[in-house]
């Protein structure tokens, strides 16, 4: 067992909102840098840019998760998490159901385009991707879980677009895995205000937009290998795993 | 002014709860955001918003609210409904947009 690395939630120039310098090589070179052993692409609403981030990250020994920010009906962000190519499509199948046909104006939210791995554009996405899915949190949930991903609701104690700023609290019957707390957040602070929870796994990310930010906030996993399936344990805390903050 | 008075005179959906009709009716409160209202909306409200998702319910039992006005045909997600009958919170329903809703209702409640 080691510690891994990891960054899981950083936006590439798919989503509008993302500095047009966080391309897939870009953030490739920029996870070398930082030391990084997982990262994963969580572009709202979108999870297109997986596949060419995890093919330049596999020479320097990077483990890329697929994945999305998703905006669910409550208007709430939650990281969705995969490990396998056909997971990704069923899920990407999943949003593009029920992503409203809402158009992006580029001049207004920013561009949402898709690159190769030579950073050259293949397609402008024309939906806007930071509307809200037609599909509640729970309805989310229970997507990811049956495709076998992992559902950690994203910057829980934000005050805008967060499972607490939207539904006054953590759902009890809500099915998590773990629970990015903001980046700024002490994490004994934010159990001492959230009592309710019962030892939850608690989670950093760096969220970034900009080149800048990306690996500036991580969270170490104490696994065997850096898989989908080991984090998951690592959040229950089997065998010895564990998550440090 | 009751519930019941609202739903009759509003042409309001009764879609469970049906226990709290009797409550009544001290003001209104419009937002979508649940940690506003847990901060913000007072006793006795009838809260108007699209959110169906069953925290809902504990935000209306703890704010001790009148009931509940879901717009634009959203309907109560099932275990939102279960946990209604179960606290007496009616949920109620309309067709109309938050901004007409809640024109109607400040008309009734303010209006005379």
């Amino acid at each position: 067992m080691r510690t891994y690395r990891a960054d899981l939630h950083i936006h590439s120039v798919l989503s509008p909102c993302a500095d047009l310098e966080m391309s897939p090589r870009n953030i490739v070179a920029l996870a070398k840098s930082k030391g990084l052993d997982i990262i994963a692409v969580t572009d709202h609403n979108s999870t297109l840019h997986g596949p060419v981030v995890r093919k330049l990250a596999e020479p320097h020994g990077i483990k890329v998760l697929f994945g999305s920010e998703v905006t669910t009906r409550e208007e709430a962000h939650c990281l969705c998490l995969f490990e396998t190519e056909v997971q990704r499509l069923a899920f990407q199948q999943f949003i593009e159901i029920n992503l409203p046909d809402v158009y992006n104006d580029p001049d207004r939210f920013g561009y949402q385009v898709e690159v190769n791995e030579e950073d050259e554009i293949i397609q402008q996405v024309d939906k806007l991707l930071i509307s809200a899915l037609n599909a509640g949190i729970n309805e989310v949930e229970a997507t990811v879980h049956r495709l076998g991903g992992l559902f950690i609701p994203a910057h829980v104690d934000r005050p805008m677009f967060s499972l607490i700023s939207q539904l006054g609290f953590i759902p009890p019957t809500l099915k998590f895995d773990a629970l990015e707390i903001f980046r700024n957040t002490d994490p004994a602070d934010f159990m001492q205000k959230n009592k309710y929870l019962q030892n939850p796994a608690l989670i950093k990310n760096s969220d970034a937009h900009y080149p800048q930010q990306l690996g500036t906030v991580v969270t170490n996993y104490m696994i065997h290998e850096p898989t989908l399936d080991e984090m998951a344990k690592a959040f229950k805390q089997e065998g010895g795993r564990k998550v440090v903050l | 002014m009751t519930v019941d008075d609202v739903v009759k005179t509003l042409n309001l959906k009764v879609f469970c709860g049906e226990e709290g009709l009797s409550r009544q009716v001290e003001n209104g409160y419009t937002s979508d955001l649940l940690s506003d209202v847990m901060g913000h909306a007072d006793a006795g409200s009838i809260w108007i918003t699209l959110q169906s998702h069953i925290n809902i319910m504990a935000v209306a039992s703890l704010k001790e609210l009148a009931g509940i006005v879901l717009v634009k045909g959203n309907k109560p997600d099932e275990d939102t409904i279960r946990q209604s009958n179960i606290e007496g919170i009616p949920i109620l329903g309309t067709d109309l947009e938050a901004f007409e809703i809640s024109g109607r209702l400040y008309q009734l409640i303010r209006g005379a």
